[in-house]
């Protein structure tokens, strides 16, 4: 196994989930989406971790693991509280910052 | 225990020794009472009796009580060789290599500090529970001036900037929160808000000071440490100027400072003992008290000694000028409070930028007293005149509030520096100190401030000539609000007393070297207890002796400024007198017309003839000569003072600040185009960008 | 080698798959099943790069609470089980060449730097040695990271509770 196919493999990974941040009308497949982009960054860490033989790559998956948990579990809290006032959870239609 | 390091390195007969004692040893137990009954008020104030007034008095009492034993520990151990600070360290958690302490450091500041803000917390404490009396936020009040104790206490106890930096911030919040405790009114919460930011401005010259000063020390937080280091040129002196500067700002906007004290008028929207205990009496001298306890840093950075200017020094004596003119303008009480505060602070920041330490921290002790005095003061005369702080709708108030007047007339004697009030010793030490001597030939000094002892001088007059027109508008006169004033309750009027007493006799604990009048072992006991001596830390400065000229010089212009205002408002009134054809002859009537009384007494009463050629001449001359000088300076220092406000203060200083955010509007005008509101298009840039600079990273490196 | 290799082709494959499927699908459930093969498949990765305890971390965590939380997200905000016609917008022009340029840049830096870089053979981590750097080594993150997840829990409950004057609202 070489380091440059779990990179390959982790890019791919990552642009999957751009396209469906940029592209998704619901706020939940967004957030979906950002999860696919989190996973992408945790194999990085975790192959680099393993070409240099240090732990500190799996350590600090573990604490994406974790931000993870807390950015879904507050983000979704968000998306109730949009689809509460405005019925649907379109962020398209989220402009109030609109300059 | 690190203090070993800072043994004397001073030309003493006898070596420094280190201070013992319990109370020294276990000052971190001072801070813990407030902050104990912080938390108590805050979970059950509201279903105390006594609606969380009694943990706040309980507290600030022990704290005071506390203070004094540590006071009396460490004069006990002060000794002839110098004294070594007590410290005490505990390690808070270490990482990666780097041990964070937490500390106590107690000298002679610490000792000096302690004692003020406990006894002005315990006095407002005391006035509050009758001032406050059923205001809707009784307990909330009570927490945040327990939460205020216990910062403050924390603050003058720190060893390491890093807790003065937590500290420091503490105060702000209480600063805050107390500003805006009538929140429902917009002015009150948009002072609060105004104090707020203008102190985050120097905050942030906070951390860079501190950061800097961390790095160019070896990494230490330790104020003992910065301080030697920078004293025995471990520190080269670029670093410490720019350090300096940083920590400048932070001195200016909590200590206000030119230009960044107009937070501290609007801060007086805040309950009264809040303006006494806080904006006037403690923690706006914290900024003050930075500066003393990183003397070393700005001795250093700023070659205090021997010069004859330096920023520090500028900042202060244009302070103390602008405060004192700005005070003339105002007809709020608490405002010419307000500014007469930013003048007495510029005056401390002036002295410490001269190196007269002592003078300096002598001043912040007296002033803490006869402020604090004055403003206790102007909350009781606001209870007794329905509310109201405008000095209109006062007046007469003299006899109707007797104890309030005697006390307000004591403070404000020894703010004017009428000898021997507390004011006076504590003014001619710092005019002594600034060493720009000319024709009044005292000896010492570290340097040649000339131009700091002219600007003192001149405030001095304006300072006395305030005063006197705050008080007569208030307390003289004929009363003219509504209602029926009245003396206030014990609970206030106590406190004022004991305020009143320190602001008479305070002064004396630090007679000046070569003051003939006692012997030689009375002078200087503040300066001999409260300066460190015979250790590195503290740089070695000169102390002035002062000349009797001066000190007899100060008094005349202090006097010629009470008299001036005296007479131009008597004269004033006379007119207004005349014109109204009032028939009221005894109230208003000055020396000048008593003469005229005198004149027709004589004329009636032994002969006739004398009237005539000399009783015009002398009514001539007491109607274009007196008239016109009395009147010009009157009316001159009224205009300065209306100038510098309407012009300098409203204009320029609120220019500045006015300009800044029109620029930044503009900005957001052309820079609002990008902004969609659509989180996707955000998303679509910056993905855009990333992958833009992750390029042209690729190609060029 | 060839084993590890297989088992790493499979995964992939499955993973960009099924990835693929959570951003396209029409079907907000699907794609938020699809999800948890692409997790699954990444814990499988990490148990093939040895890191035993992510893995299964990555099973717990992930597959167990998120993908919970998420359906519960779906439940809750009223999207419709089945097919749905505007889960997408219509111009997905521009972000799919942005995707497509941030694969191209990365597969090409990649290539670039790391070449044929072979892993170590033995690249296992016990448990034990994350534990050992977790509570000494890495500490203050570990604490800092338990506040985090105390200010996530009460910021979620206060932003998602309701207030009473809405209840109202909605009655």
């Amino acid at each position: 196994m070489t380091v440059t196919q779990f990179v390959i493999a982790s890019a791919v990974l990552f642009s999957i989930g751009v396209y469906g941040v940029l592209v998704r009308r619901s706020a939940v497949m967004v957030l979906m989406s950002v999860e696919l982009i989190l996973n992408s960054v945790n194999i990085n860490l975790v192959a680099f971790g393993a070409l240099h033989d240090n732990i500190a790559g799996e350590v600090f998956a573990l604490f994406v693991i974790t931000v993870a948990a807390a950015e879904v579990g507050v983000g979704l809290a968000l998306v109730l509280l949009i689809f509460r006032n405005r019925k649907n959870i379109n962020i398209h239609e989220v402009d109030l910052m609109k300059g | 225990m690190t203090a070993t390091i800072f043994a004397a390195a001073e030309t003493s007969t006898e070596a420094a020794h280190q201070a013992t004692g319990w109370f020294l040893d276990n000052i971190w137990i001072l801070p813990l009472m407030p902050a104990l009954s912080f938390f108590a008020i805050l979970f059950l104030g509201k279903k105390m009796r006594c609606r969380g007034s009694d943990p706040g008095l309980l507290t600030t009492g022990l704290a005071l009580a506390f203070s004094i034993a540590a006071g009396i520990q460490w004069l006990g151990s002060v000794g002839e060789g110098g004294t070594l600070p007590v410290v005490g360290e505990w390690k808070w958690y270490s990482a990666a290599g780097f041990d964070l302490s937490v500390g106590t450091l107690v000298d002679g500041l610490t000792i000096a500090m302690i004692f003020v803000v406990s006894l002005v917390s315990f006095l407002v404490h005391v006035y509050s529970t009758d001032y406050v009396k059923g205001d809707r936020r009784y307990t909330h009040y009570f927490a945040f001036l327990s939460l205020f104790t216990a910062s403050m206490l924390l603050l003058v106890i720190s060893n390491s900037t890093i807790q003065m930096i937590v500290a420091w911030e503490l105060v702000g919040v209480c600063s805050f929160s107390l500003i805006s405790h009538w929140w429902e009114d917009k002015s009150n919460s948009g002072a609060g808000l105004k104090a707020m930011l203008t102190n985050r401005v120097g905050d942030i010259g906070l951390l860079i000071g501190v950061a800097i000063l961390f790095f160019a020390a070896g990494g230490t937080f330790s104020v003992l440490e910065i301080n030697s280091l920078a004293l025995s040129g471990g520190i080269s002196h670029l670093v410490l100027l720019v350090a300096a500067c940083a920590l400048l700002a932070a001195v200016a906007s909590k200590s206000g400072q030119f230009p960044l004290y107009t937070w501290l008028p609007d801060a007086m929207a805040g309950p009264t003992p809040v303006s006494a205990l806080i904006h006037a009496a403690t923690m706006v001298v914290a900024g003050v008290f930075l500066v003393a306890r990183l003397y070393g840093v700005f001795f250093e950075g700023f070659a205090i000694a021997g010069s004859s200017i330096n920023l520090l020094a500028l900042i202060g004596a244009a302070t103390t000028i602008f405060g004192a003119t700005l005070a003339f303008a105002q007809t709020d009480i608490k405002r010419v409070l307000a500014y007469s505060t930013i003048s007495q602070l510029g005056y401390m920041v002036m002295a410490l930028g001269v190196g007269a330490w002592t003078a300096a921290i002598f001043h912040l002790f007296t002033h803490a007293f006869f402020k604090a005095c004055l403003f206790l003061g102007s909350g009781s005369v606001s209870h007794a005149a329905g509310g109201t702080f405008d000095m209109r709708k006062m007046g007469g108030l003299k006899q109707h509030m007797p104890h309030t007047y005697k006390t307000f007339l004591i403070a404000s004697l020894a703010l004017a520096g009428v000898a021997p009030l507390a004011g006076f010793w504590s003014k001619d030490e710092i005019l002594a100190g600034t060493g720009g001597w000319g024709i009044f030939g005292g000896t010492g000094g570290n340097g040649a401030y000339t131009l700091m002892i002219v600007m003192g001088l001149i405030t001095t007059a304006l300072t006395a000539a305030y005063m006197t027109r705050c008080v007569y508008m208030t307390f003289h006169g004929d009363y003219r609000g509504e209602g029926h004033p009245h003396e206030s309750g014990k609970r206030i009027v106590v406190p004022l007393w004991v305020l009143a007493g320190l602001a008479t006799v305070a002064g004396l604990v630090n007679l000046p070297k070569g003051f003939q009048l006692v012997p030689k072992s009375w002078t200087e006991r503040f300066g001999h207890f409260i300066e460190p001596h015979g250790v590195t830390y503290f740089p070695k400065i000169e102390h002035a002796t002062p000349s009797w000229t001066l000190g007899i010089f100060s008094i005349i212009v202090a006097g010629a400024g009470i008299s001036l205002t005296v007479l131009y408002i008597k004269r004033k009134q006379q007119i207004a007198e005349r014109t109204s054809q009032s028939k009221l002859a005894s109230v208003g009537y000055n020396i000048l017309v008593n003469k005229y009384y005198l004149d027709h007494l004589y004329s009636g009463i032994i002969t006739k003839t004398v009237r005539g050629p000399l009783a015009a001449g002398v009514n001539r001359f007491d109607k274009t000569v007196i008239d016109g000088v009395v009147n010009a300076a009157g009316k001159t220092s009224v205009a300065a003072g209306n100038i510098i406000y309407n012009q300098i203060d409203q204009k320029i200083v609120d220019g500045l600040v006015n300009a800044t955010a029109i620029q930044t509007e503009e900005a957001g005008e052309e820079l609002r185009k990008i902004q969609t509101g659509k989180v996707q298009h955000y998303g679509s840039i910056m993905f855009a960008s990333a992958i833009v600079f992750t390029l042209l990273i690729i190609i060029f490196i | 080698m060839v084993a590890q290799n297989i088992a790493f082709g499979v995964m992939v494959g499955i993973m960009g798959l099924s990835a693929i499927r959570v951003v396209t699908t029409r079907n907000v459930v699907h794609a938020a099943l699809y999800l948890m093969v692409v997790l699954a498949t990444v814990a499988g990765l990490f148990l093939l790069l040895g890191a035993e305890f992510l893995g299964i971390t990555q099973v717990l965590i992930y597959i167990g609470a998120v993908i919970v939380l998420f359906l519960f997200g779906i439940m809750l905000t009223g999207a419709r089980i089945g097919k749905e016609k505007l889960l997408s917008h219509r111009n997905k022009v521009p972000a799919l060449m942005i995707a497509t340029v941030i694969t191209a840049v990365s597969i090409y830096a990649a290539i670039d730097y790391f070449g044929a870089d072979k892993l170590p053979e033995e690249t296992r981590t016990s448990t034990k040695e994350v534990a050992n750097s977790l509570f000494s080594q890495y500490i203050i993150p570990f604490e800092v990271a338990s506040v985090l997840l105390l200010a996530a829990l009460i910021g979620a409950i206060v932003i998602a509770r309701r207030e009473p004057h809405e209840e109202n609202l909605t009655k």
